[in-house]
C-alpha cells in the first residue's frame, strides 16, 4: 500500500513544485507554446479544406439513389446517354415510382464560363439541365428565394453556393450563353451538397444551345431501397441495347471527390508532421532549459530520497500540459479564422467548381490537440530523461 | 579567423541548445523549398508561357468544340505567323488515378509551336511514318517504364472508336524531353488524322487553337482581331495570351499560391519566432561574459558584431542545410504521384531562401547584439 501512494504523492508534489515555478520561465515556456499552437493552426486549417469538400461530397449522395453513366465514363463529364437509352433504363425493374412513371432523371452536364468574385478570373461553373423528375429525385433540393424557372422558357435557377462565389448571379440578372441571356428566377439549397454550385435550366433548353440533339449525360434515378440496386445493375447490364454502367451515388461522389481529399490530406499531412518536428526542437530546447535551471533541486530532491520515476513523470507532466494549452489555443485559432470560412477549387474529376465550406470539425480539434500532446511527450521525455539520470553529486556541484 | 574560432566556441558551449536551433530553422526552411517546388508545380506553365503565343477557345466555355476549319481563317489574320489545334482525349491508362493529359495534334506543326519539346530526328520522322504513332514526355514515360516501340492501351472515357469500342492502341515512336527543367514533360501526344478517322463522332472538331503572333507587343489587338472574324458565328471564340489563359486555369483550382504562402508565413513566424527567441536566450544567459569582453577591450561595436554573428552562423548552418535538405526531398519525388507537371525547386525560390536566412539572422540577432552593444561593464559585472 505504502509504495504506490508514496509514488505518486512524490509525482504530485515534484509536478506542483515544477508548475509553481513556470511563471519564472515564461520566456522559454512562452516559445514553446507558441510554436506548438502554429503548427496545431496551419494543419487543423489545411485539413479542415480537405473535411469540407468531404462534407459537401457526402451531403451530395443518398443511399437510395443511383447514378447511370456511359460505360467507361468516369464523371458525368464525359458520359452520354441517347434519349432512347433513357427510356430503356427508366423501365428497369427497382426503381422507385410515382404517378407519372418512374423516379428517373436524365441530365445534361456541362460548363459555362463565369467570373470568380474572390479573384476575378474565369471559373468552370457547372451548368445542368434538368427534366420534371430532378427536384423528386433529390429528396434535399428546396427552392429559398424567388420561384422555379417555366419548363421551356430560358430561364434558370442557381444553387446557393454558385450564387456566392460566382459574379453576376442574383435573381433578376441574367447568365449569357453564347448569343442568349437567360435570366435567373430563382435561389435553390441541397442540404450544402455539390449541387449548390450548380445553375440548373430545362434541358430542352440546354440541348440545343449545346448541340446535344436529343442526348443527355447521366441518369439520376431513386431507388425502391437502397438493397434493390443489385437487380436494377443487373438488369441494365445485361441488357444489349445499353452500355452502361449503373453506381450507387455514395460510391460515385466519394470516387469523385478521392484525387482532391488525398491531395489536400497528403500535403497537410506533410506540411504538419514536418513542421511538428520543428516544434519539437522547440519543445526539446525548452524543456532542457527548463531541466537543466532547476539541475541542483531536482538533484537535491533525489538526494532526499526522491527516486527518479516521479522526477522523470514530473517533468513530461510540464511538457505535456504546455503541448496541450499550446495545442488548445491552435485549433481554437483555426477553428475562429476558417471554420464555415467558403470558398471554390475546381475538381478535376468533372473539370468544374465545387463552392465548399472549411469544416473545423470537432473530431479534428481532437486530432490536432492529440498531434500536439505527441509533440509535448517526445519534447519532454529525453529531458525528463536526462533529468533523471544525471548523478545526484555531478548536479549538485552544478552553478 | 580567431573571431570564427570564438564564435563556435560560443556555440559550442551548449551543443544541445544549439544544435536544436539548427534544427528548427533547418525544418522551416526545408519547408520553403518544398512547398516552393508545389506552389511551382501548380501554377507550372505561367513562366513559361510563350509571350507570343494565344488561346483560342469557344467563348461559352473550353468543353465546346470549335471546327478545324477555323485553322485556315484564324492563320489569315493580320499579325498571326502559324495555329494549331489541340483536343482534350480524357482517356484512361490502366487505371483512372493515373491521370495524365492525351492530347491529338498535327505531329509537324505542333512540334514547331512548341521549340521547347525536343525531339530526335529519327522519332520525328517515325512519327509522321506511323498512323498509330504517339509520343510521350520524359516523365510520363519513365514514371509508367515504357520504352520506344511499345504499345500502350489507351482506355477512352469520351471518345470511342468506330462501334463504339473503348479501347485505343498506340504505337510509342518517341520521347521527347524538356528543353528547359520547366517544360512539361507528362504530355501524351498522338496523331490527329488517326483520332479523327477513328473516332465515332465529332468529325471536324477541334478542342482549342494555339496561335503564334509575329509581335507579342500587339497581342491584346491580335486576340480582339481574331475574335472578331468569329462573331456572330455558330461557334464565337474567346482569345486571349497563353499565360492570361494558364493563370486563369491555376486561378481555377483556387489561389493555391496565396493558401501556400499563408502556411510558409506561419511556418516561418512560429518556428522562427521560437528559434529566434532561444537564440536571444543564449546570448542573455552570458550578459556576465560580454562584460568581461569589454572590460578586456572589446569595443562596443566589436560585442555587436560578435553576437550579431554568433545569431548569422546558427541561421546561415540551418538554413542552408534546410535548403539543401528541402531540394534533396523534392528530388525524391512528387508526393501526388505524378499529378503536377512539374516538380522540382526553381532558382529563385533558393534565392529567397538565402535572402530569409540573411533577414532572419539579422533580425533573430539584432536586439540581444543592441543589449549586448548597451551593456555598461560596471553593471553588466555585478548581476
Amino acid at each position: 500500500m505504502a509504495g504506490p501512494f508514496n509514488w505518486l504523492s512524490q509525482i504530485l508534489s515534484i509536478s506542483l513544485f515544477n508548475l509553481r515555478t513556470l511563471p519564472q520561465r515564461l520566456g522559454s515556456s512562452g516559445t514553446a507554446v507558441f510554436g506548438i499552437a502554429g503548427v496545431v493552426a496551419v494543419m487543423v486549417s489545411v485539413l479542415s479544406i480537405a473535411e469540407g469538400i468531404l462534407r459537401t461530397m457526402q451531403n451530395s449522395a443518398s443511399p437510395d439513389n443511383v447514378i447511370v453513366l456511359r460505360s467507361g465514363a468516369t464523371s458525368e463529364m464525359m458520359s452520354w446517354v441517347l434519349g432512347d437509352d433513357v427510356r430503356v433504363i427508366a423501365e428497369a425493374p427497382g426503381l422507385a415510382r410515382d404517378a407519372d412513371g418512374a423516379l428517373a432523371s436524365p441530365e445534361l452536364f456541362v460548363i459555362v464560363t463565369l467570373q470568380k468574385k474572390s479573384t476575378g478570373t474565369d471559373a468552370n461553373v457547372p451548368l445542368r439541365g434538368i427534366t420534371r423528375t430532378a427536384p423528386l429525385v433529390r429528396d434535399n433540393f428546396e427552392l429559398v428565394e424567388g420561384r422555379m424557372f417555366e419548363w421551356g422558357r430560358n430561364e434558370v435557377v442557381i444553387g446557393r453556393g454558385a450564387q456566392l462565389e460566382f459574379a453576376g448571379l442574383e435573381i433578376g440578372s441574367s447568365l449569357s450563353v453564347g448569343k442568349e441571356e437567360w435570366p435567373v428566377v430563382g435561389v435553390f439549397e441541397a442540404d450544402g451538397g455539390l449541387a449548390e454550385t450548380e445553375i440548373w435550366v430545362d434541358a430542352l433548353v440546354l440541348q440545343p444551345a449545346y448541340q446535344r440533339g436529343n442526348s443527355y449525360q447521366a441518369v439520376y434515378a431513386k431507388l425502391e431501397s437502397p438493397d434493390a440496386f443489385p437487380a436494377f445493375k443487373d438488369a441494365l447490364t445485361s441488357d444489349p441495347r445499353l452500355t452502361v454502367s449503373p453506381m450507387r451515388e455514395t460510391e460515385y461522389y466519394a470516387e469523385q471527390s478521392a484525387v482532391l481529399y488525398n491531395l489536400i490530406t497528403g500535403l497537410g499531412t506533410l506540411v504538419a508532421v514536418i513542421m511538428g518536428l520543428g516544434a519539437v526542437f522547440g519543445a526539446l530546447n525548452t524543456m532542457y532549459t527548463a531541466v537543466s535551471a532547476r539541475a541542483r533541486e531536482i538533484a537535491t530532491l533525489r538526494a532526499l530520497g526522491f527516486h527518479s520515476g516521479p522526477v522523470i513523470v514530473s517533468v513530461l507532466t510540464e511538457s505535456l500540459l504546455l503541448a496541450l494549452v499550446g495545442g488548445s489555443i491552435g485549433a481554437v485559432l483555426a477553428w475562429l479564422a476558417f471554420d464555415g470560412f467558403r470558398a471554390a477549387t475546381l475538381n478535376w474529376a468533372s473539370f468544374s467548381q465545387v463552392a465548399f465550406a472549411f469544416e473545423v470539425s470537432p473530431a479534428l480539434l481532437a486530432r490536432g490537440i492529440i498531434f500536439a500532446l505527441v509533440i509535448g511527450l517526445v519534447g519532454g521525455l529525453f529531458p525528463a530523461v536526462r533529468a533523471a539520470r544525471q548523478p545526484v553529486s555531478e548536479a549538485l556541484r552544478e552553478q | 579567423m580567431k573571431y570564427l574560432y570564438l564564435l563556435w566556441s560560443n556555440l559550442r558551449r551548449k551543443k544541445m541548445r544549439s544544435v536544436l536551433t539548427v534544427l528548427s530553422i533547418l525544418v522551416a526552411f526545408m519547408l520553403f523549398a518544398y512547398l516552393g517546388a508545389i506552389r511551382q508545380g501548380f501554377s507550372q506553365g505561367i513562366d513559361v508561357a510563350g509571350l507570343d503565343r494565344l488561346i483560342v477557345r469557344h467563348k461559352v466555355s473550353l468543353i465546346q468544340p470549335l471546327p478545324v476549319a477555323y485553322e485556315s481563317r484564324i492563320e489569315q489574320v493580320e499579325g498571326v505567323v502559324d495555329a494549331i489545334h489541340q483536343s482534350w482525349f480524357g482517356g484512361v491508362y490502366q487505371k483512372p488515378t493515373n491521370f495524365f493529359p492525351q492530347m491529338p495534334v498535327e505531329p509537324e506543326e505542333y512540334l514547331a509551336m512548341y521549340p521547347e519539346m525536343v525531339l530526335s530526328d529519327d522519332e520525328r520522322k517515325a512519327w509522321l511514318a506511323t498512323r498509330s504513332g504517339a509520343i510521350a514526355g520524359r516523365g510520363i514515360a519513365d514514371r509508367f517504364g515504357w520504352k520506344v516501340g511499345d504499345r500502350i492501351p489507351i482506355n477512352a472515357t469520351i471518345w470511342t472508336r468506330k462501334g463504339g469500342e473503348q479501347a485505343w492502341e498506340f504505337d510509342l515512336v518517341g520521347i521527347y524531353e524538356g528543353a528547359e527543367q520547366s517544360t512539361d514533360t507528362t504530355l501524351f501526344l498522338f496523331r490527329y488524322d488517326f483520332f479523327d478517322e477513328s473516332r465515332q463522332f465529332g468529325q471536324g472538331q477541334v478542342g482549342w487553337y494555339t496561335v503564334r503572333i509575329a509581335d507579342p507587343a500587339r497581342s491584346a489587338e491580335i486576340a480582339a482581331a481574331v475574335d472578331e472574324v468569329f462573331a456572330n458565328s455558330q461557334y464565337e471564340t474567346k482569345t486571349e495570351a497563353e499565360g492570361a489563359f494558364v493563370q486563369g486555369f491555376a486561378d481555377q483550382i483556387g489561389d493555391v499560391s496565396t493558401i501556400i504562402m499563408a502556411i510558409v508565413a506561419a511556418v516561418f513566424f512560429t518556428i522562427l519566432l521560437v528559434a529566434g527567441n532561444t537564440m536571444a536566450y543564449a546570448v542573455r544567459e552570458r550578459t556576465n561574459e560580454l562584460a568581461v569582453l569589454k572590460a578586456l577591450g572589446f569595443t562596443d561595436r566589436g560585442v555587436l558584431g560578435l553576437v550579431l554573428g554568433e545569431c548569422a552562423l546558427l541561421t546561415a548552418i540551418g538554413g542552408g542545410l534546410g535548403l539543401l535538405f528541402g531540394w534533396l526531398l523534392v528530388g525524391m519525388g512528387d508526393p501526388t504521384n505524378g499529378s503536377l507537371p512539374v516538380f522540382f525547386v526553381p532558382n529563385r525560390v533558393l534565392t529567397a531562401g538565402i535572402v530569409l536566412i540573411a533577414v532572419m539572422a539579422f533580425l533573430a540577432g539584432i536586439l540581444p547584439a543592441l543589449q549586448a552593444q548597451r551593456l555598461q561593464i560596471a553593471d553588466a559585472l555585478r548581476r
